[in-house]
């Protein structure tokens, strides 16, 4: 169906296999649904490739993901992972791992964070390829792993053209924006980071010259407060075209914010902002 | 004499085959063994098919975007050519069924599926369009071959190729289908970044392809704003009447005013939820429900209009 052969380069070489062991499953098996045995035999698979074989803890009141049970544009599905810790836990969230199971590449993202941080939500947009489970998983502190997971019905969103005003997104390539939003509730503050990109995932196929459209996409951003640093991120090409992380936080006292972003092509990114704000609370039912 | 006889006997034959291959190749591909797409001659040499308002389907085999033909004293330019080749052969045999006249030209006015799945119908013809066509044609093309097997088959798949432009517009061209001037007009990303227009100066028929939508709910794939800008200045073209990419044949510039209404309300309300500090899952939530009854297929595309203008306009 795509060219499952194309690898992205030599760190994401074990996704090559998990991809094509994913691709072969697809094929035999037909669509995974939410719960049936072939769907299950996929997660298990890559748990075990991606979390060399640790134990992953039902995450059920700890952690969470929130999508769409179906998605509009297959190619900008909104998703939301919360981590939220009893006030007695003294454990801190150390990374979270995105796993849309029947992507090409399954890993969407793993974010880690710094230990002061104080992220317990981060949303983002990805591309949903084919109807499939979602799986995240909370490491914290102590090195325990927490699993939560959906389903979504779309497809399509891999190999969906990116760019709808490609002349635009040549112009305007790496520019950022930042934006802190109002007080949340205590010590919080929520703020997002988006980047222009059109995050090419190199399986889109000029079928003229039947050649692919080159990869070329963000696949690492660094978030600072001051110079403390807030999360890092590694990413591949699930994240859709712009990509956009809102998360929570604990301010610092830092009056900077600075954002790094690296894209497949070896370009840098870097951008600073003042930390204030003058923005109106948001909504936070939409958190 | 006998001399003279053989060579003008030569020269007849020489010609008349000439002639008959002139007559037969427009109609090569079966195309008049095609029953003809129903047409109707909205003005002098202009004909139009209004396709149905839609999603396509192997039932409509995939004609829901409307199609024509301007007929000039010397040769013939196709406007858009349907969602299917079948539909494309169709188009072809209503060509056919009114002139004898070669198409010259077929005119792509974007890079949807339903306006260029037929280009294969019109093998010798020349294929224009703006000059982001080939690009968006290159980058999209597969994705649209195998999205569309999904929803319409094999059998109707069959045969369906991307043809891109060999002429393209950079900003304005005119072409001359023979004492009938037709102006091609390229415009700034809008209802996607690849849009023409094509203005028949003899009649003042404007076919505006997607820049105008009556009846049909208004698909975004290319820049709101950009949209918004090039109605204002579709509304300055002097035409009498508009062929849209959906819809009715419509007064112009009158045709404008539904579309402009829901576009500028659905970038009021994102813009408000932008501002609000919403997150673009609240667009599947009320963003410009007052427009629900006065269009079709509003359930289908309404959202996906919203969540993109959401990723354009936070950006402002």
């Amino acid at each position: 169906m795509f060219g499952h052969a194309k690898c992205l380069g030599s760190q994401w070489s074990w996704l090559c296999v998990a991809a094509l062991g994913l691709a072969l499953l697809s094929a035999s098996s037909g669509l995974s649904s939410a719960a049936t045995p072939e769907a299950e035999d996929t997660w298990a698979s890559l748990a075990n490739d991606i979390f060399g074989g640790r134990p992953l803890a039902d995450g059920t009141g700890l952690v969470s993901i929130d999508m769409p049970m179906r998605a509009d544009d297959a190619a900008i599905v909104p998703v939301t992972m919360r981590v939220t810790l009893p006030p007695d836990d003294s454990r801190r969230l150390k990374a979270l791992t995105l796993v849309i199971d029947n992507n090409p590449v399954p890993v969407a993202a793993t974010f880690t964070f710094s230990d002061s941080a104080g992220v317990s939500v981060i949303s983002t947009r990805v591309r949903i390829n084919s109807y499939t489970n979602v799986h995240v998983v909370a490491e914290l502190s102590d090195s325990k792993l927490y699993l939560a997971q959906t389903y979504v019905k779309a497809s399509g969103g891999c190999s969906a053209p990116a760019a709808k005003n490609a002349d635009d997104s040549i112009a305007t390539l790496g520019q950022m924006r930042f934006r802190v939003f109002g007080k949340l509730s205590g010590a919080q503050r929520e703020a997002q980071v988006m980047i222009r990109h059109p995050n090419n995932s190199g399986l889109q196929r000029d079928q003229v010259s039947l050649l692919y459209i080159p990869a070329n996409f963000v696949d690492e951003l660094h978030v600072w407060q001051g110079h403390a640093l807030l999360f890092s991120m590694k990413s591949g090409i699930s994240i859709s075209e712009d990509p956009n992380f809102r998360f929570t936080y604990v301010p610092n006292g830092a009056t900077t914010f600075k954002v790094e972003a690296r894209d497949t092509q070896g370009k840098v990114f870097v951008s600073k902002w003042p930390a204030t704000t003058s923005e109106p609370s948001n909504n936070s039912s939409d958190l | 004499m006998p001399f003279q006889s053989v060579r003008l006997w030569k020269a007849t034959a020489c010609l008349t085959l000439l002639v008959t291959l002139m007559g037969v190749m427009p109609a090569a591909r079966g195309g008049e063994t095609a029953d003809p797409l129903p047409v109707t001659e909205v003005a002098s040499g202009i004909y139009v098919y209004i396709g149905a308002i839609a999603v396509m389907t192997p039932q409509n085999e995939g004609a829901i975007a409307n199609v024509g033909f301007v007929v000039g004293s010397s040769a013939v330019a196709v406007i858009d050519s349907g969602g299917s080749l079948r539909e494309g052969r169709r188009l072809l045999a209503a060509v056919r069924a009114v002139t004898t006249k070669p198409i010259r030209y077929v005119i792509n006015t974007h890079a949807h599926p339903d306006h260029m799945f037929g280009n294969a119908a019109f093998e010798g013809a020349v294929v224009i369009g703006h000059k982001n066509l080939a690009r968006a044609l290159a980058a999209r093309g597969q994705f649209y071959l195998d999205a569309y097997r999904r929803v319409l088959g094999d059998e109707l798949m069959t045969g369906i190729k991307i043809v891109p432009p060999t002429q393209v517009v950079e900003r304005e061209a005119r072409i001359d289908l023979g004492d009938r001037i037709l102006l091609l007009q390229a415009w700034r990303a809008a209802h996607t970044d690849n849009d023409l227009t094509v203005l028949d100066e003899t009649t003042a028929t404007l076919f505006a392809g997607d820049l105008v939508f009556l009846r049909h709910l208004p698909v975004l794939d290319g820049s709101l704003k950009g949209w918004l800008a090039v109605i204002g200045e579709l509304a300055t073209i002097p035409a009498g009447r508009v062929v849209p990419g959906h819809g009715p044949v419509a007064d112009w510039p009158a045709a404008l005013e539904e579309e402009r209404t829901y576009l500028q309300l659905l970038a009021q309300h994102v813009r408000a939820l932008v501002k609000g500090g919403d997150t673009i899952t609240a667009v599947s939530r009320n963003v410009a429900e007052s427009e629900r009854t006065r269009w079709e297929l509003f359930e289908e595309n309404n959202v996906r209009n919203a969540t993109a203008a959401y990723s354009e306009l936070e950006w402002e």
